[in-house]
């Protein structure tokens, strides 16, 4: 994985002093709130419900176990021994004190760690597949991309004050596992006829209030082209976002509204102007970028044979493990959606022994996944019984990846002070209501997703079910929604209808599920058999 | 009643006006009523606490308990980590909140 060189290193360590000061002029009261408000948030620290809330950033959610390590050590010592993973792969502590800031962002910088552009309307985080490099039907490894992509946009003079967010998603698979179509900027990385590696560009997608699926605007940007392509994308964004409507800013609503055809007309045109100003880097500098996703000295000639003789370990593989590229190694996801536990959360402890486990078992390699659960991608298929004790024995061996209790849920009222309503304990709820894994299984592939609010922090229009929480005169009232999909059928739920309370919603999934049993047909799907037959009998299912 | 909240500076923790000063204790808040709007402009402009504000509450035998929800849990802590709550493992506060 990358590794900083001395002008990433002293970029950051002059960041976190930077701060320090910054934070001790608001201390002493020498600047009010307005005025270190956009530099905290610069700096990923929220004011939330209870305390402050510091977003660290996790690159294309790949990380290393001494990283995982500070982390937990972050946890235990300024927090309250936990952390929360989140939809974006970063990592999220609740219970900050500011006067603690400036020196966990110290100790963050000693393991390549910061928490710039985790907010404020810049070029956020790069997302990208937690299967990469280590996946068999990748084009390439996308992170050396994205990686060239955060180096683009950290400190990006032009696009440090956007009209919105910004989010960019890379992949290099058919298979979309990083939501991508649902970005402002989605990119899968294909190989053209001639074997050449490009980009498939997709722009104007995105959730929150106004959800959209990202068209296409360009089918084959080459890599010699690449950065000058995002930079013209952003450009035209940068000009001619809405800066007058916050819930107008985002680009989706730009290329909405003058149409995909004239957005890429307008970058096209920008593209050939940027292209002259020689902002692509040199091969060589992608290159040694790319040195450092080198795949790791797997052994050669091992075996695929697994003994599978332990029944609740065949559970787990059958569900929580992949396919890998190299024979004899597999891809296993640690869940951190145990039944009736937090999804995403993780505590101090079970970071340190996941930073262990990818020490001994993944090449000291670990992911966070969008849908908020941990990865090791590249585990001997003769080390996963050993892996699966040291997590079974940690509350980290729930068998229950993208089933019904795998929800994703955004922290919601208990702690976010956007949140209308809660929806960390409905998730329990939900997952305690299907806790049986026959009965999970049973139903198969089942992505439920909820969200606190409408800026849907959890997805809930990507989910094959979404519930949106929503307040209604004071009261947490809960919409329903079907046949979203974040993966490469993207596709944006529909509400079903009136709302309902906690335990109302509850009953409505036990209702939808049923009837998803008695029309589906062999092999489908919960979201094929609700495409084949329908909105009409789940709402009549529903409702009654 | 109206009373007066807002958010530590150094520490982000939830606090209360209670007459005097901030408390981090709901059950100490006072009802502030007209002067709520100098209280905040003052104690914003002295730069002691973080975005202060003024909810409407309700008098009950155990204090003063906010009118929505999102203040209630902002009194006590999250409802779902319960060991974390201002009022520790307290079998109340789940219907107090909610």
């Amino acid at each position: 994985m990358y590794r900083y060189d001395q002008y990433d290193q002293s970029i950051v360590d002059a960041r976190v002093e930077d701060f320090r000061d910054q934070v001790a002029r608001r201390m002493s009261g020498a600047m009010s709130e307005d005025e270190f408000k956009p530099l905290r948030l610069m700096n990923g620290l929220y004011l939330q419900l209870h305390a402050y809330m510091l977003r660290v950033a996790i690159p294309y959610g790949t990380l290393d176990g001494r990283q995982m390590r500070m982390l937990g050590h972050i946890a235990r010592k300024y927090d309250r021994g936990y952390g929360h993973f989140t939809t974006r792969q970063n990592l999220q502590f609740n219970w900050i004190e500011l006067k603690d800031t400036p020196d966990i962002l110290a100790e963050l910088a000693t393991v390549e760690m910061h928490a710039i552009q985790t907010s404020g309307n810049c070029i956020r985080n790069i997302s990208s597949d937690q299967y990469a490099g280590a996946a068999a039907d990748e084009a390439t490894d996308p992170r050396p991309w994205a990686e060239l992509l955060r180096q683009w946009s950290s400190f990006h003079p032009e696009f440090t004050y956007l009209p919105r967010k910004f989010k960019i998603a890379v992949i290099a698979s058919d298979d979309d596992r990083a939501a991508m179509r649902l970005h402002d900027i989605g990119l899968q990385i294909v190989r053209n006829e001639a074997g050449e590696i490009g980009f498939k560009v997709y722009v104007g997608g995105g959730m929150g209030r106004t959800p959209m699926v990202g068209p296409l605007i360009r089918d084959f940007v080459s890599t010699a082209d690449f950065l000058s392509y995002m930079e013209a994308c952003l450009r035209v964004y940068n000009r001619y976002g809405r800066r007058d409507n916050i819930y107008k800013a985002r680009i989706k609503i730009l290329v909405h509204e003058i149409g995909a055809d004239e957005y890429r007309r307008q970058v096209e045109e920008e593209f050939l102007h940027v292209k002259t100003l020689g902002l692509d880097p040199p091969a060589g500098e992608f290159e040694r970028i790319a040195a450092f996703f080198a795949p790791p000295a797997w052994d050669r000639g091992l075996s695929d044979e697994l003994d599978l003789s332990d029944p609740d370990f065949k559970l787990w593989v059958d569900q929580n493990v992949a396919a890998h590229k190299q024979p004899g190694y597999a891809i296993a996801t640690i869940s951190l959606k145990p039944i009736g536990g937090i999804p995403g959360d993780a505590s101090a402890e079970q970071m340190e022994l996941m930073a262990d486990l990818a020490e001994r078992y993944s090449f000291d390699e670990l992911r966070v996944t969008h849908a908020q659960n941990i990865v090791l991608p590249h585990v001997r298929k003769a080390d996963l019984y050993a892996l699966w004790q040291a997590l079974a024995g940690a509350g980290l061996g729930t068998a229950n990846l993208d089933l019904i209790s795998d929800i994703i849920a955004c922290p919601g009222l208990d702690y976010c002070s956007l949140a209308n309503a809660r929806s960390i304990p409905l998730a329990q709820k939900i997952a305690e209501r299907f806790a049986s894994l026959d009965r999970q299984r049973d139903l198969g592939e089942l992505k439920l997703k909820i969200s606190g609010c409408i800026n849907a922090c959890g997805h809930h229009h990507a989910g094959h079910i979404g519930i949106l929480g929503v307040d209604r005169k004071g009261t947490e009232n809960y919409q329903l929604l079907l046949g979203g999909s974040g993966a490469e059928d993207a596709s944006l739920g529909r509400i079903t209808g009136p709302g309902f309370d906690e335990d109302g919603v509850v009953d409505a999934i036990e209702r939808t599920v049923e009837k998803y049993r008695t029309v589906r047909l062999s092999g489908e799907r919960f979201l094929d058999t609700y495409r084949r037959v329908g909105f009409e009998p789940f709402k009549e299912a529903i409702y009654g | 009643m109206k009373i007066a909240t807002g958010n530590d500076l150094a520490t982000g923790d939830v606090l209360w006006w209670d007459g005097e000063g901030w408390t981090r204790h709901v059950e100490d808040a006072v009802d502030v009523g007209e002067t709520g709007t100098s209280l905040i402009a003052r104690e914003e402009a002295a730069r002691r606490v973080n975005v202060p504000y003024i909810i409407d509450a309700e008098m009950t035998d155990h204090g003063p308990r906010p009118a929505h929800i999102k203040d209630r849990i902002r009194a006590r802590g999250p409802t779902v980590r319960l060991d974390l709550n201002r009022t520790p493992i307290d079998p109340a506060t789940g219907s107090w909140v909610i």
